[in-house]
């Protein structure tokens, strides 16, 4: 048990600004740790304190797990809360802090190290009982067309190396296969490093829908489901809550699994575990587990009435959990647009530059995460991410709506955003209709979908 | 802290029952504009212009000479890098040029080979480095056929757009 006092961010952007808030709700001081990019941001502002990290390049500040320890221990923090990407689930972080006498706001290190390889979480979802995609590791064409004579086809062949989209090659049937298998190994082994091919079940289409879990190292709750099947690159740009048309079984099982995935783990803190929800057979399969705060965070807040890092605080400072899963009621529909700084006209083009404007709708069911404003520069060095509008109604039907309206009102000058691509999804049939799978946006950027 | 959300909707319920369509709100730490659109709906622009509260660190002989809140300017160095890069440029060579700012790769990942060096022959489509930008990898493509005469920025440099990456010997 450690009441904790001051707390070092080592994050930027809008979710420095969303941790900012809730501390100061707590009366915890913070202190934002910045690179040299960042020291004039909106939540440099915001924080009780600054320190510098390095200089704009994350290599040299946001990913370097000693400057943000030091920059820590310097400015007198008891904890160090790492948001999302960067250093946030890099278990070298959590075990620097222990080594520091630090509290890390996330799980311990051998549950990040648990989740963060992906054919370890693959072990502890089947050992805990959870669908995983079928599937295996393949040394040649022979073991890969035995292997999906039983899984069946279209089946999907990876780089084992590969990652975040990388190495990923669909096959359609049988006679495509032994050339896809040659071509796959020998560009593993060059891209890679590694010519270890694994063969799955190509689900397609699908949708992602993920829980969010809240654990005590004890006992897992969960706060729902959210669906995240709009993306671009696999880069997640819409998210809502609940999932829409899933079906109350398929709901019910996939928020258990998550909280048995969880327990195995005896889980401490805030995290998501990721669903792929195939659109023709039914069921669903894990994923992975993310370890941390989500961007999408809101949406699940929106429909349950928490403050989902003031609960992530409290369990990092040693408590139980205070909330029981019969204390969690979830009412009403929340949809968020993610407003980044990209030209969808032009293949979602990245588009830094320096904020001229920025004006946002202002209603009591709309919330505005950002860390924009007038002058605020968008450096090249970080994501592209702007702000997130989340809008909830009492239903989707009136969300959406509301999304529209919202949409409409928000201005953003000096450099082109995907507020146009926004318009355009909420506008659009399918989305309207709901349970759209993760191949729509492609299809809608291309045209071929019909719009409303 | 500043302005919370709530604070917002307790000022927007006040204007509401006033005849008011606009309000400014300025304090040492924040700017606040209110405004109603046309259909009733309010819109707002908040800016946060406290200070920031900049600790010093050990580390900070360095920072010293590297004023924190001037390191976001971004067009600060791009004229100097462009004429420097420009001066020497010859006749027969055709400059590689960033589509747009970032950092510069050579090669597809740390430690692989580059996709060119000096003296490689490439088309018009060939890769010849990657510009990362927002955490996007852009590929760079020649642009002409012939083969590289120069290579002016270091691997790892940043770039803004329109920096001359190569230069590249057209073909006869």
């Amino acid at each position: 048990m450690a009441v904790l006092r001051r707390i070092l961010i080592a994050n930027r952007g809008e979710i420095a600004v969303r941790i900012i808030r809730t501390c100061a709700a707590l009366g915890i001081e913070t202190v934002l740790a910045v690179s040299d990019a960042d020291g004039d941001s909106m939540p440099a502002r915001l924080a009780d304190a600054v320190v510098r990290l390095g200089p704009a390049p994350p290599a040299a500040s946001y990913l370097d797990v000693k400057a943000v320890v030091s920059a820590a221990v310097a400015a007198g923090a008891d904890a160090i809360h790492p948001g999302y990407g960067f250093l946030s689930e890099k278990a070298q972080l959590a075990t620097a802090c222990e080594a520091a006498g630090l509290v890390f706001i996330g799980p311990t290190p051998v549950q990040l190290d648990a989740v963060g390889d992906k054919v370890r979480a693959r072990g502890h979802a089947e050992a805990a009982g959870l669908p995983t995609v079928p599937g295996g590791a393949v040394d040649g064409t022979a073991a890969a067309a035995d292997l999906a004579a039983v899984i069946g086809w279209p089946v999907l062949v990876k780089a084992v190396g590969g990652g975040g989209g990388r190495g990923l090659r669909p096959v359609p049937g049988p006679a495509a296969l032994a050339d896809t298998i040659a071509v796959a190994m020998a560009e593993a082994a060059g891209a890679f490093g590694d010519p270890r091919i694994y063969l799955e079940r190509y689900v397609h289409p699908g949708r992602h829908v993920e829980v969010q879990v809240l654990g005590d190292g004890e006992r897992v709750i969960h706060v729902g489901d959210r669906d995240c099947s709009v993306q671009r690159r696999y880069q997640k740009l819409v998210e809502e809550a609940p999932a829409p048309l899933l079906g109350d079984k398929l709901r019910a099982d996939m928020r258990q699994a998550a909280i048995a995935f969880a327990e195995r783990l005896r889980y401490r803190g805030l995290g998501t575990v990721e669903f792929l929800v195939d659109c023709e057979r039914g069921g669903f399969y894990f994923l992975e587990m993310n370890a941390r705060i989500q961007v999408e965070h809101p949406v699940t807040e929106a429909i349950s009435g928490l403050d989902l890092v003031a609960e992530q605080i409290w369990v990092a400072e040693g408590n139980r959990l205070r909330l029981g899963q019969d204390d969690i009621e979830l009412t009403g529909h929340a949809i968020e647009c993610r407003i980044n700084a990209e030209d969808w006209s032009d293949s979602f083009r990245p588009s830094p530059g320096t904020i001229a404007a920025a004006s946002f709708p202002a209603e009591s069911w709309i919330r505005v995460d950002t860390h924009v404003q007038a002058g605020a520069p968008v450096p090249p060095w970080y994501d592209s991410l702007l702000a997130k509008l989340i809008v909830t109604g009492r239903d989707r039907a009136e969300a959406v709506a509301r999304m529209r309206d919202a949409l409409a009102r928000c201005q953003i000058d000096g450099v082109a955003t995907t507020l146009p691509m926004q318009v355009e999804l909420m506008n659009s049939d399918g989305f309207g209709s709901g349970g759209v799978d993760t191949s729509y946006l492609d299809r809608l950027v291309l045209g071929q979908v019909s719009h409303g | 802290m500043d302005l919370t959300n709530a604070d917002v909707q307790d000022i927007l319920h006040l204007l509401d029952g006033l005849p008011f369509s606009e309000l400014s709100l300025e304090t040492a730490r924040f700017r606040l504009s209110l405004r109603r659109g046309a259909d009733g709906g309010w819109a707002q622009a908040l800016e946060v212009l406290g200070q920031p509260n900049v600790l010093p660190t050990a580390s900070d002989q360095r920072a010293a000479t590297e004023p924190l809140a001037e390191a976001s300017s971004a067009g600060e160095d791009s004229s100097a890098e462009n004429s420097a890069a420009e001066a020497g440029s010859g006749a027969d060579l055709t400059d590689v040029r960033t589509p747009l700012l970032g950092t510069f790769y050579r090669a597809p990942r740390p430690g692989a080979p580059p996709f060119v060096t000096v003296g490689a022959v490439v088309a018009p489509d060939t890769v010849v480095g990657i510009i990362e930008t927002m955490k996007l990898m852009n590929s760079v493509t020649a642009g002409v056929s012939g083969a590289i005469a120069e290579i002016v920025l270091a691997d790892g440099e940043f770039a803004e757009q329109g920096t001359v990456l190569m230069r590249i010997r057209s073909q006869r």
